[in-house]
């Protein structure tokens, strides 16, 4: 286990290193002096020269890689020149709005998604079947501020039960940082649901032709419990494997949930610093979340022996 | 066929269909069907936009800004008649005619979808075959598309459009960007089961050239995934775009796109939700459709892929 703990860390790690020199050649690749780009539109000619000099723009491409990707490794993501901040300053004042729509998105989706699935697969061929599939095909088809403005208008305008923007610091009362969660998190959960529901309903349909499935039939086993113990966990790999390539649809969502709904997250950081061509901040944010996305992937794999012990490592 | 040797002849479960045959499966699908009738709909309408009781849909007009849809306004003309003209779905702050610009929205839309798909599939299909085919470049090809696929795609967007002055191209390479990868590992994987298969093995010891082998060979068992795959491109394209505009990064905004109109309905949402309203219901429907023809097209022409 820890052998292939290890394998995995290290086989994400050459991931991680593209990803970076993808990032870094993305500013490097362009028409212009990346250091008037950085410098921002404003910058006078002395200040080009200085970020030159600091990000040793005047160097080689490799040695201006190794100076990048130092700076990186030891915590130092550079600075906005649009909010003339240490960009991980920024990202640490914006990363709790994030987080929670995150998690209570995950938690709405899980919840909601999977006994759909397992629903849609058992009543297979039914209407609830189609009605699951309908919602599913429908959750891919309208985009993410669409559904966040209906249901703006539908909660908060029409019939006013949630605020309609905006967002609470958790430290600020618990009641109104919960009351301005709800909305967005459905908004963004639509999607992931969609995903969830769907592979939940294929996963277990297989599962659900399988001799032992039979076998706890016959025994007399209540049809919950075949489903839920029986099926559910057979078919969890494939499910859990989704819920992680979901994370890349929920972080692209977050981006654009965070500006209908007005939340100063991480999201509508990215917003703002591609708006202001930051692109400092644009490339920290970018690894950061390429980073939660790879990590949250390696994560699920190693809970697959969890769900099915045959996975050994 | 039986004349030849039984080596050459393809290996699958049940006899490859004919054209005709597929045909009538496609056409006797609903999935294809529904969403085929309502694609041909919205490209009429695209189509036939300047038809459609449209005006000039990036006319400013400052005296209707800001009317709910059915609004009337009568209009005199140079030569003394009256007319009235009748805002079907209102107009947006700046006073231009939200249908027009709903309509001719389409042609944008549209154009976007078939252009990102048709570039997605044609470079994924050429990476992808030099990656499945030519050994030493699989490995570093591969690696730069995990790393592409590990950026979560509407973040590999939006930053590939900041790179670039604002406009049409810059999204669509925007768009494409991150589709490539999938494409890529698709035509890999096939390319790699292919080249395994008896007769592509007979066919390279019969000394068939690289490029025929490719074309006549491996090229075919592609044409199916890389259909389906397509069409799910082109409907995640037309989000993809609506989402860059609509978060003030998409092409310039008097262009009548569907995320456009909405970017500029925004502000006023709370009091004239139709300015999201009927460009989101466009946009939903046609998505739609474009997913609902793909899932079709999948269970037709590819069954493996079937009930997923």
């Amino acid at each position: 286990m820890l052998g292939y703990i290890l394998r995995r860390l290290l086989a994400a790690i050459p991931v991680l290193v593209i990803v970076a020199v993808l990032v870094f050649l993305m500013l490097r690749l362009t028409p212009g002096d990346p250091a008037a780009v950085i410098a921002g539109d404003n910058a006078s000619s002395e200040q080009i020269a200085l970020v030159r000099n600091r990000l040793g723009l005047d160097q080689p491409i490799l040695a201006q890689f190794t100076i990048w990707a130092k700076n990186l490794l030891s915590g130092n993501l550079g600075e906005s020149f649009f909010f003339k901040k240490p960009i991980s300053e920024l990202i640490l004042g914006r990363i709790e709005p994030t987080l929670s729509l995150a998690f209570a998105t995950i938690l709405i989706a899980i919840c909601v998604a999977i006994p759909l699935g397992v629903l849609a697969a058992y009543k297979h061929g039914s209407w609830i079947d189609r009605i699951v599939m309908g919602f599913s095909v429908l959750g891919f088809s309208i985009p993410v501020f669409v559904i966040g403005y209906l249901l703006i208008y539908l909660f908060a305008i029409t019939l006013g039960w949630f605020p309609v923007q905006g967002y609470q610091p958790i430290s600020a009362g618990f009641g109104g940082y919960l009351q301005r969660l709800v909305l967005p998190a459905l908004t963004l959960s639509v999607i992931y649901i969609a995903l969830i529901a769907r592979m939940t309903r294929a996963s277990v349909l297989e599962v659900l032709n399988e001799d032992y499935i039979r076998t706890a039939r016959a025994k007399g086993q209540v049809e919950r419990k075949i489903l839920f113990r029986h099926a559910l966990k057979n078919a969890a790999v494939p499910i859990v494997t989704v819920v992680g390539i979901g994370i890349a649809l929920l972080i692209g969502g977050v981006v654009v949930t965070e500006s209908v709904f007005a939340i100063p997250g991480l999201g509508r950081l990215t917003v703002d610093a591609v708006l202001a061509r930051d692109y400092p901040t644009i490339q920290a944010v970018i690894l950061l979340f390429s980073g939660i996305y790879v990590g949250i992937n390696l994560l699920i794999d190693l809970t697959y022996s969890l769900f099915d012990p045959r996975i050994r490592y | 066929m039986s004349a030849e040797p039984t080596l050459l002849a393809p290996v699958a479960d049940e006899p490859a269909p004919s054209g005709r045959s597929i045909l009538r499966r496609l056409l006797t699908n609903v999935s294809v069907l529904i969403g085929g009738i309502v694609l041909v709909v919205m490209t009429l309408i695209a189509l036939l936009a300047p038809q459609l009781g449209t005006v000039d849909p990036t006319a400013i007009d400052p005296v209707a800004r800001n009317k709910k849809p059915g609004f009337e306004r009568t209009i005199r003309s140079d030569d003394g008649a009256n007319s009235t003209f009748t805002y079907r779905m209102g107009t947006d702050s700046l006073g231009r005619d939200v249908y027009s610009r709903v309509v001719y929205g389409a042609r944008i839309s549209l154009a976007i979808s078939i252009a990102v798909a048709l570039a997605s599939i044609a470079i994924g299909l050429v990476i992808g075959l030099v990656a499945g085919y030519v050994r030493i470049l699989d490995g570093p090809i591969m690696r730069v598309m995990d790393g592409l696929m590990a950026i979560p795609g509407i973040l590999l967007a939006i930053a590939v459009v900041s790179l670039f002055r604002a406009g049409l191209t810059a999204v669509i390479i925007a768009i494409i960007v991150p589709e490539i990868p999938r494409v890529v590992r698709l035509v890999r994987s096939i390319v790699l089961s292919v080249r395994e298969e008896p007769y592509v093995e007979a066919a390279i010891m019969a000394g068939t050239r690289v490029p025929k082998l490719m074309i006549r060979h491996i090229l075919p068992n592609t044409t199916a995934p890389l259909i389906v795959q397509g069409t799910f491109i082109a409907a995640s394209a037309i989000l993809v775009e609506a989402i860059l505009s609509f978060l003030g990064v998409g092409i310039p905004p008097e262009t009548p796109s569907w995320g456009n109109i909405m970017a500029e309905g925004r502000n006023l949402f709370r009091v004239f939700p139709h300015n999201i309203l009927y460009p989101g219901i466009f946009l939903g429907l046609t998505v739609l459709a474009v997913n609902i023809l793909g899932d079709g097209l999948r269970d037709t022409l590819d069954p493996k892929m079937a009930g997923r």
